[in-house]
C-alpha cells in the first residue's frame, strides 16, 4: 500500500531525512517511533504531498507521490501535527468542508460528516465552534476531519499527544478499530503507544531508520524485563555483592543510607531474574520491601539501537 | 471548479463570521458616501458618478480597503498550519488561489453594488447620463478586481497579515505614483512607467469610454496577479 525508497529531504543544507526506505501492506497499522527532530514529520509530509522530497520518492496505493500527487491526496487522511482547525467555524461545519475539499458529494457529506463526528464522540458538540474547544476536542476533531472521507491510507502524526489519559485510551481503542478497514502510519515518542496500537514499528533516529520490527521483537531484542528496581532492607555493601553474583545479572547500582536501599539491578536480556532475587534476599534475612521492572524507556531503545551495531 | 466553489463560500462565511467585511464595508460606504455628498454640493447641476468614483482618494482607499480584504487570505494559513489541509487535499492550487480571490471580490462587488443608491438618487431626482454610469462601474469593478488580485498574491508571500497588506500597499501606491514620476522621468522610460500607472488606464471608464487598451490593461493585471500567487503557492512547497 505504501512503498518508501530512498526518501532523502534537506532543508537547505540541514540534513532531516535521508535514505529512508520502508514499506507498508494493506490494512496494517505501523508506527513511526522517534525523538523530537528525528525526521517523522518530514517524511509524513512528504507522504502527503505537503513537501517535495530532494530526492528518492514513494508510492502511495500504486500512485507515486511526485508526479500523481492529486491521486495520492485523494487517498490519504492527514493528520498533521498542529491540528488544521479554522477557530471561527462549527465541528460540523469544518468536517463538512473538509469532506467537500476531498471531493465528497452533498449526500455522501451528510452521511460521511454524521459518522465521522460518531466515530471520534463528539456528538453533542457538532454546532459549537472550534476556537471554544479545549486542546483534546480538538485533536479529536482533527481525527475526524482525517477520516470524514474514508481514506485508504490515514497518516496520524503524534494522534495522542495534549490529551488526558481517558482520551488517550479511547484514542488508541479508535486507531486500532480503523486499522480493519484502513492503512494507518502514526508517529509517536512514546513507546508502550506502539507496542499496544502497532502491528509493526519503524524507528527513526537523526534522519536514519535504526529498526524495524514488530514490538514485541523489538522488545525482545532489547532486553526483555530489562531493569529491575529493588528496595531492600539490609546493609548496603552486602547486598549490592551479593546482586552482582547472582548470575544473569549485569550491572547493580546502588543509593541509599543506613540499612535501606534502592537497587537499579540491569539484567541480561531475556532472563527473568525476579524470582531468583527475591529468594535470594529472604535466604539472607534481609527485607524486601519493593520491586519493579521498569520497562524500556524510548532513551534506552535508542542507546541499545546505537550502541549494538548487531541489531 | 468546485473546489473553487467550496473554498470561496468558506472564505465568504468567514469574512462575515469575523468583523472585517462590516469595517471595510462601512468605512468604504462613509468615505463614498461623503464622496457624493459634497460632490452633488458642490457642483449641483452635474448628475455624474465622478463625484465618488474620480477621485484620487478614492483609488486610494480601494488600495488600502482591497489589500485589508486580502491581506488573511493565505498569510494567516499559513500561520495557522490550516495551509497543511489545504495543500494536502485534492485541490490544485490554481483552485486554492481563485477560491481566495473570487471571495474577496465578493466583497468587492458588495461593496460598490450598495453603493448604486447613489446613482437611484439621481435617476429619482434628475436625469443623468447612463452610459457613463455604467462605464464607471466596470472600471471600479476593474480596478477592485486587481486589486484584489495582488493582494492574494501578496498573501502568498509571508505566514505574517501586517507584511501581506503593506507589500500590497506598497505595491499599488508605486503603481498609483508612477503616474507622476512618469511624468517626470519623461522619454521612454516614463512612458513605460506611465503605461503601467493604473489611474491612466481607470480615468476612461469614468469619463464614459471603454477602450480595449484599458480593458486589456486590468485583465492581465488580475491574470498575472493570479498566476504570480499560484506560482508562489507552489513554490512554499518547495522552500
Amino acid at each position: 500500500m505504501i512503498e518508501v525508497e530512498n526518501l532523502t529531504k534537506y532543508y537547505g543544507r540541514f540534513m532531516a531525512i535521508e535514505d529512508i526506505s520502508f514499506s507498508i501492506k494493506k490494512g496494517e497499522i505501523v508506527g513511526l517511533l522517534g525523538p523530537n527532530a528525528a525526521g517523522k514529520t518530514t517524511t509524513m509530509r512528504i507522504l502527503t504531498g505537503f513537501l517535495p522530497p530532494s530526492s528518492g520518492t514513494a508510492r502511495i496505493a500504486g500512485y507515486d507521490i511526485r508526479d500523481q500527487s492529486l491521486e495520492v491526496r485523494r487517498r490519504i487522511g492527514y493528520l498533521p501535527e498542529t491540528v488544521p482547525l479554522y477557530t471561527d467555524m462549527s465541528i460540523w461545519a469544518y468536517l463538512n468542508y473538509s469532506a467537500r475539499l476531498r471531493g465528497l458529494s452533498k449526500a455522501k457529506r451528510n452521511e460521511r460528516v454524521e459518522a465521522a463526528i460518531d466515530l471520534c464522540h463528539l456528538q453533542d458538540y457538532a454546532d459549537v465552534q472550534i476556537g471554544k474547544l479545549s486542546k483534546g476536542f480538538r485533536q479529536r476533531v482533527g481525527i475526524a476531519q482525517a477520516l470524514v472521507h474514508e481514506p485508504e491510507v490515514l497518516i496520524l502524526d503524534e494522534p495522542t499527544i495534549g490529551i488526558d489519559p481517558i482520551q488517550i485510551k479511547e484514542t488508541r481503542q479508535l486507531i486500532k478499530r480503523l486499522g480493519k478497514d484502513h492503512t494507518i502510519i502514526l508517529s509517536t515518542h512514546i513507546l508502550p503507544e506502539v507496542s499496544m496500537v502497532c502491528q509493526r514499528v519503524i524507528i527513526i533516529n537523526e534522519g536514519h531508520i535504526v529498526a524495524v520490527d514488530t514490538p514485541d521483537n523489538l522488545s525482545l531484542r532489547l532486553g526483555g524485563s530489562g531493569r529491575l528496581q529493588i528496595d531492600v532492607r539490609g546493609p548496603l555493601q552486602q547486598v549490592t555483592v551479593a546482586l552482582r553474583r547472582l548470575a544473569g545479572v549485569s550491572e547493580v547500582v546502588c543509593e541509599g543510607q543506613d540499612n535501606r536501599g534502592r537497587y537499579l539491578v540491569t539484567c541480561d536480556a531475556d532472563k527473568d531474574l525476579r524470582e531468583e532475587i527475591a529468594a535470594l534476599v529472604v535466604r539472607q534475612g534481609w527485607g524486601l520491601l519493593d520491586m519493579q521492572t521498569i520497562g524500556l524507556t524510548l532513551e534506552d531503545v535508542f542507546l541499545k539501537l546505537t550502541l549494538r551495531e548487531d541489531l | 471548479m468546485r473546489n473553487t466553489v467550496a473554498i470561496a463560500g468558506k472564505e465568504l462565511r468567514s469574512y462575515f463570521a469575523s468583523p472585517i467585511a462590516y469595517v471595510v464595508i462601512t468605512v468604504f460606504l462613509v468615505v463614498t458616501g461623503l464622496f457624493f455628498y459634497y460632490g452633488l454640493h458642490d457642483f449641483p447641476y452635474e448628475a455624474t458618478v465622478r463625484h465618488y468614483l474620480a477621485p484620487f482618494y478614492f483609488q486610494l482607499l480601494v488600495v488600502m480597503l482591497a489589500s485589508v480584504l486580502t491581506m488573511r487570505l493565505i498569510a494567516e494559513e499559513q500561520k495557522t498550519g490550516t495551509i497543511e489541509l489545504l495543500l494536502t487535499a485534492p485541490v490544485r492550487d490554481l483552485e486554492v488561489v481563485m477560491g481566495k480571490f473570487l471571495s474577496a471580490l465578493a466583497i468587492l462587488v458588495v461593496m460598490l453594488a450598495i453603493t448604486l443608491y447613489y446613482p437611484l438618487l439621481m435617476y429619482w431626482f434628475g436625469s443623468p447620463d447612463s452610459g457613463p454610469i455604467f462605464s464607471a462601474y466596470l472600471g471600479a469593478l476593474l480596478m477592485g478586481a486587481a486589486f484584489v488580485a495582488l493582494g492574494v498574491f501578496s498573501s502568498t508571500l509571508s505566514a505574517n497579515q501586517i507584511v501581506a497588506a503593506v507589500v500590497s500597499i506598497g505595491v499599488l501606491s508605486l503603481l498609483l505614483l508612477f503616474d507622476w514620476i512618469g511624468e517626470e522621468v519623461g522619454g521612454d522610460a516614463g512612458g513605460v512607467l506611465g503605461y503601467l500607472a493604473f489611474p491612466n488606464h481607470y480615468e476612461d471608464f469614468y469619463r464614459g469610454i471603454i477602450d480595449t487598451e484599458h480593458l486589456i490593461y486590468f485583465l492581465s493585471f488580475i491574470a498575472v496577479s493570479l498566476f504570480l500567487a499560484t506560482r508562489s503557492l507552489e513554490t512554499r512547497r518547495w522552500r
